[in-house]
């Protein structure tokens, strides 16, 4: 496998970041046996001896990642992101609450992972991993910028959470704009003075797509992809708030306590605007093709370009 | 930097323990409240690890390489800070704030808190997985530590037990060593009145540990167990204690109320008078 992604998932990035990350020493990868779909089973062939399956058993791998921490080791654990919070408590009491810099990565999230169904579709792993203490949560566009942030992540002192998409997206970045991302800073992707669209994950195209849309009637809409969901990049949301004067938050996640939750915390204590958020409407998902399912959980760029408007409305 | 722990005669190692009793008992009463029952049962245990050949240096409990011991059961602190009072770590003041805003004798041992604490516990069941890691950590580095786990009895009606116990064996952990107080209490009553978790030896040597039954309170026993554990090379091995709640003390001897009460000023003077 080369040293950076081809075109795919952000799982991909995942996989490819991972290999990159051997060089280090210290870093050990934990599997729950769903390598093969996280991405992680490119590592596990060429370090096996690096590489610990602990079988299907959730809660048990994040303490056992946690004692590699404490012995010096930086752990990358992976499994769907719905499965990472079977292990919640266990992440709270035995990862975070000591600070050790274990990295979860949990894949095949939100509604875009499809035919899988509900049971798989974790719409709030973003929310519950952003109010535990000194937790870093990241939720990248495209598979470039994953394998990026993913490898900055052996930098980091304490634990994170990262959340991947199974289907594969649109390239956001080229080789060069990548390597300019840093965990913890917003990336300003489009800037305008209308409307400011801020979106993460899978949404990221969509917001790009519906800023295209808007700008044929006349209004400019800036669209960050906000890779870091926490810690927010408050600075920037500040600007693009005075800037614009209305936001719109566009996620594949419920918009209870993901990346419009942390906005809305943000823009109503720092800097009010009118806020829409474009997101999953407090509901479970269900089977269906990712298409369908974007469409009817309405996750799409039109979806966003309506909430644009109404922002925008809003304003006078 | 520091000296290495040395290893106790059967009668120092008692003398700590009876030591380490009264310092429960102080800490709890102190506190007025914490979990006397669990600890004491404990203790023995713990005093014949740390006095057996434990790697681990009294001027620098932050060692890397020293063993680990992971106190899993985290309810059982008075145990541990006692330990760490006997041997020089803590001192009589810290043994005194215990439970206190601000103090480093946290109600569940911390190790963000505490030198000489291993483990930041207090959620039942997650020991023996983040000793595993531990250990796995220990084989990549080919360090000759060991890692070591206190398991209560009741802790192991948790289910992430027996994924570690799988894990551990399947990873050919020889390096993980696990002590079950077996004390027969757990919060709220009698293990066998809240689930009877049955024969826990057979239940470990089913998911592939090699384990030894003793009498946790029988200091030659106890030092006999580890020296067995840490000789064995090849498999995780477990120690199933039997001990009594409350163990020395005895209006808690045996009682379900002293899990989790302190005692009061009666049953304290009590206490000391019984202890010696």
């Amino acid at each position: 496998m080369s040293t950076h992604s081809t075109e795919g998932a952000s799982r991909d990035g995942y996989g490819a970041a991972l290999l990159r990350l051997a060089e280090n020493p210290r870093v050990v990868i934990l599997e729950a046996d769903l390598g093969k779909s996280t991405k992680s089973c490119h590592f596990r062939s060429q370090y096996p001896d690096r590489t610990f399956s602990v079988g299907i058993s959730e809660q048990n791998m994040m303490l056992v990642a946690a004692g590699l921490a404490e012995s010096g080791k930086i752990p990358f654990a992976s499994t769907f992101a719905i499965f990472t919070e079977r292990g919640f408590e266990q992440i709270r009491n035995g990862i975070a609450r000591p600070g050790f810099p274990v990295h979860i990565c949990g894949s095949h999230g939100g509604i875009h992972t499809g035919s899988d169904g509900s049971s798989a579709q974790s719409v709030e792993d973003l929310g519950i991993y952003r109010t535990i203490p000194g937790m870093t949560v990241i939720h990248p566009s495209d598979d470039i910028s994953t394998e990026e942030l993913t490898f900055q992540l052996q930098a980091l002192e304490g634990p994170s959470y990262m959340r991947t998409a199974r289907n594969k997206t649109r390239r956001i970045y080229d080789n060069e704009e990548v390597e300019k991302l840093r965990i913890g800073r917003g990336s300003l992707l489009r800037d305008g003075g209308d409307a400011a669209i801020i979106a993460c994950g899978v949404m990221v195209e969509r917001a790009l797509d519906a800023a295209d849309t808007i700008s044929g009637e006349g209004l400019d809409c800036a669209v960050v992809d906000m890779h870091t969901i926490k810690p927010l990049d408050g600075g920037l949301v500040s600007y693009l708030a005075e800037k614009c004067g209305c936001m719109i938050t566009a996620e594949d996640h419920s918009i209870i306590g993901g990346l419009g939750g942390a906005v809305a915390e943000w823009t109503s204590v720092n800097c009010p605007v009118p806020l829409e958020m474009v997101g999953v409407k407090d509901r479970f998902g269900e089977s269906g093709s990712t298409e369908d399912l974007m469409r009817e959980m309405g996750l799409n760029a039109d979806d966003i370009a309506n909430s644009v408007r109404k922002c925008v409305d809003r304003k006078n | 930097m520091g000296e290495m722990l040395s290893r106790l005669s059967i009668e120092e190692l008692e003398n700590m323990s009876n030591n380490c009793r009264l310092d429960i008992v102080r800490m709890t009463h102190s506190a007025q409240s914490g979990h006397p029952g669990g600890s004491l049962s404990a203790i023995d245990l713990m005093v014949g690890l740390y006095g057996s050949d434990f790697r681990f240096k009294t001027g620098d409990p932050n060692w890397e390489d020293r063993d680990r011991f992971i106190l899993s059961k985290g309810h059982a602190s008075p145990a541990m800070y006692a330990l760490l009072h006997q041997i020089g770590i803590l001192d009589d003041g810290d043994l005194m704030s215990f439970r206190e805003i601000g103090s480093v004798c946290q109600g569940h041992v911390d190790m963000k808190w505490t030198d000489g604490v291993d483990f930041s516990a207090g959620s039942l069941g997650m020991g023996l997985s983040f000793g595993l890691g531990c250990a796995l950590a220990a084989t990549m580095d080919s360090s000759e530590r060991n890692v070591w786990v206190m398991l209560g009895d009741g802790e192991t009606q948790e289910g992430e037990i027996w994924e570690a116990a799988l894990s551990a064996s399947f990873h050919k952990a020889s390096n993980l060593k696990v002590i079950v107080d077996r004390n027969g209490i757990q919060n709220d009553d009698f293990v066998k009145n809240q689930m009877e978790i049955g024969d826990v030896g057979a239940k470990f040597s089913a998911f592939g540990w090699l384990t030894k039954e003793i009498d946790g309170h029988n200091m030659v026993e106890v030092v006999a167990a580890i020296d067995w554990a840490n000789s064995e090379q090849n498999l995780p091995v477990v120690i199933i204690a039997n001990t009594i709640k409350g163990k020395g003390v005895s209006f808690m001897e045996n009682n379900p109320d002293f899990h989790g009460k302190a005692p009061n000023d009666d049953e304290f003077a009590l206490a000391l008078e019984e202890l010696g």
